[in-house]
């Protein structure tokens, strides 16, 4: 591990800075001499999607290093709203700040990508398998109350060798805000022209049809109890509860089902200038084998902070997330890990 | 605040200093318990001023018109909660048309009929039902409780009752009669263990000069008991009813949040509480959150006009009857 010494280091120096720096409001608290391991404090908020892997990250790192982090995963709303009031050190989100937003803080802000999020489209239809097959049209026609049997032919179309019911289609969507509803209307606002215009993305929109489920959860065992419901859930979540994942027509063409391999896919194929703000949307990414209905997720950190103690603790902690160790983790727990360009193009993001 | 400073102590003792030592702590007991009283209404102040405060923009923007629309579409910003409102009083007043009467059935039967040695347990098991969170209640509802309606009760009640509206369209199972049914036994135990502890009341003689007059069981608790603690009924629904609007948890799991009004009960619908918890920690907007803000104001008003309305009533029973408000 040729790593560990420098981090260790790093987190020397980052305990120092956060012991030596004294201004108000810093991220860095004094700790008593007893606990000289403990070092710098931060604290952020936002968004609940990847805050399993942040828990996790933010462990480790504190055993490694001393320095706390304490996340709170209230939302990206909330962590939009506490970053640019000031109230935490860093926010996370999984939609990206508007330019208004962004000029609400003066356009002080960064958008550091730390993993990738996907969202299944997954359906409960008896005799039909996990195999089914969408395109975004389709999808958002389904959405938006147009589509409204299974049997229509345009998912015929799609999925010729499936006997289809004719039962109606009962969606069900997320009644609460959520960073998964923004990357699913995202790319819906992509596949279809009259969704972009009726409804837009957002983190939670005004749903033309269909039942509201409180989270993840609440989709899930609507859609497990009754036959003929389609809804979508965030990709791990799926995973985890061995729910089908539709496939998805990508813009290649291709029918892709979500994987972290698709996933990944999908990131490595955004076109990222070396200026780049990260803010980039990789829906309906155009590499054959991607998934398209992928997503960076965001950590929100302040651009030239006056505070350099915390701009330098979080860059440190920045830079150990994008080490091959820390994206191992992300991995592990079913997280799609950062493609390399992306890598490069944040630590040099975070070295400025 | 600065009122409640410590007690100095007390000047070195000649012997008319008792009489007013005892007088001073008095006073200051006085002033703390004032204090505390004064609590309530500065709390209150202070809740209805972040309310509005927080609403401002919503209110500058939609003014009245905002409870009389029904679009809510936090991409274009535009918000109107009728909707919302009227999910609140309609699935309020679903739970008390299916507690009321099987609440006062249970009350009645506890203090009136049953044995002896059945009163105390089931009063135990009552105040039981109340402590269970409501979060536990919408996880039953969702497993047991929808899956049942959606399979049997829906079904019978289309093919018997199907003729009125209320009772047609397609059926889900998340519904505005589920929410109605959830709430109904979660307010339930409020409203059995008030109603008991008023009917309790209930002198005997009332029971005794009817019985006494060749009244049969029924007539004395109709004609005798009942009237006597109508004052204190109308306070076990009212609290019930209190209970219900602010539910929050169990209903939005349960009443399906699609921001609409339908006449069928089978239809998904939204509440003020529901719609506030699902989407203010992701609200980004300023004027989302406004409204958002705004339906808690018009949610907060709602409760007040209810409780407002309940005192009345109450008032006006209790010229009537003798007792039974006493009990409350």
């Amino acid at each position: 591990m040729p790593g560990t010494g420098s981090r260790c280091l790093a987190g020397l120096i980052v305990l120092a800075m956060g012991c030596g720096g004294d201004q108000p409001g810093a991220g860095g608290k004094h700790r008593g001499a007893s606990a000289p391991a403990s070092g710098a404090t931060l604290t952020g908020a936002g968004a609940t999607f990847p805050a399993p892997l942040y828990t996790k990250w933010f462990d480790v790192y504190a055993r490694e290093t001393g320095v706390r982090i304490n996340y709170q995963s209230i939302g990206s709303g909330g962590g939009i709203r506490q970053f640019t009031e000031g109230t935490v050190d860093f926010g996370a989100t999984d939609g990206p700040m508007t330019d208004e937003q962004i000029a609400a803080v003066n356009g002080k802000v960064l958008h550091l990508p730390t993993v990738l999020g996907a969202v299944s489209v997954t359906y409960n239809l008896p005799g039909v398998g996990t195999e089914l097959a969408f395109d975004g049209r389709v999808l958002a026609d389904i959405f938006l109350g147009r589509i409204t049997r299974w049997s229509d032919q345009r998912i015929g179309a799609l999925n010729p060798n499936v006997p289809l019911p004719t039962d109606d289609i009962v969606v069900v969507r997320r009644s609460d805000g959520s960073g998964t509803t923004y990357i699913f209307t995202d790319y819906l606002s992509k596949a279809s022209a009259e969704w972009s215009r009726r409804v837009g993305k957002g983190t939670s929109v005004n749903w033309p049809v269909g039942l509201g489920g409180k989270g993840n959860e609440g989709v899930t065992q609507q859609i497990k109890q009754s036959p003929g419901t389609i809804g979508y859930v965030e990709l791990i979540y799926a995973l985890s509860n061995k729910l089908p994942s539709a496939k998805i027509l990508n813009a290649a063409g291709t029918l892709v089902q979500p994987t972290l391999k698709s996933v990944a896919a999908a990131a490595a194929s955004a076109e990222l200038p070396p200026g780049t703000d990260f803010r980039v949307s990789i829906t309906n990414a155009p590499a054959p084998e991607s998934y398209p209905i992928s997503s960076f997720t965001w950590l929100l950190v302040r651009k030239e902070d006056p505070d350099t103690a915390r701009a330098r603790t979080i860059a440190g902690f920045v830079r150990w997330m994008l080490e091959p160790a820390a994206q191992r983790m992300a991995a592990d727990l079913h997280y799609a890990p950062l493609p390399v360009p992306v890598i490069e193009l944040v630590r040099l993001k975070t070295k400025q | 605040m600065t009122a409640t400073t410590e007690p100095a102590r007390p000047p070195a003792s000649p012997p008319t200093a008792s009489l007013e030592r005892a007088d001073y702590g008095d006073r200051v007991f006085k002033g703390v318990l004032t204090l505390a009283a004064l609590s309530v209404p500065i709390l209150l102040g202070f809740l209805v001023y972040e309310l509005w405060d927080g609403a401002a923009l919503a209110i500058a923007r939609y003014g009245f018109g905002f409870v009389t629309t029904s679009t809510w579409d936090p991409v274009a910003e535009d918000f109107g909660a009728l909707p919302l409102i009227f999910g609140t009083l309609a699935s309020s007043l679903l739970a008390l048309l299916i507690a009321v009467p099987l609440s006062l059935g249970v009350a009645i039967y506890l203090t009136e009929f049953a044995p002896k040695s059945l009163r105390q347990p089931v009063a135990f098991l009552i105040g039981l039902l109340a402590a269970i969170p409501s979060v536990v209640y919408g996880l039953w509802g969702i497993f047991v409780l929808v899956p049942l309606l959606r399979a049997h009760v829906f079904p019978f009640l289309r093919d018997t009752l199907g003729f009125l509206p209320f009772f047609q369209g397609p059926i889900y199972g998340p519904s505005m009669l589920a929410a109605g049914i959830i709430l109904a036994i979660m307010v339930m135990p409020y409203i059995m263990s008030v109603g008991r502890e008023v009917l309790l009341a209930v002198p005997n003689t009332q029971r005794e000069a009817a019985l006494a007059l060749g009244a049969t069981r029924w007539e004395a608790v109709t004609t005798a008991v009942l009237p006597y603690a109508r004052s204190g009924i109308v306070g076990a629904v009212i609290l019930g009813l209190g209970r219900a609007l602010g539910e929050t948890m169990a209903v939005t799991m349960l009443i399906g949040n699609r921001h609409e009004i339908a006449a069928s009960l089978f239809a998904p619908g939204y509440t003020m509480a529901a719609a506030i918890a699902n989407e203010f920690s992701e609200a980004v907007g300023d004027l989302h959150l406004s409204a958002l803000a705004y339906v808690a104001f018009l949610l907060f008003l709602v409760t007040v006009i209810v409780n407002a309305g309940a005192r009345l009533l109450i008032w006006r029973v209790a010229r009537g009857s003798g007792a039974g408000s006493s009990a409350l």
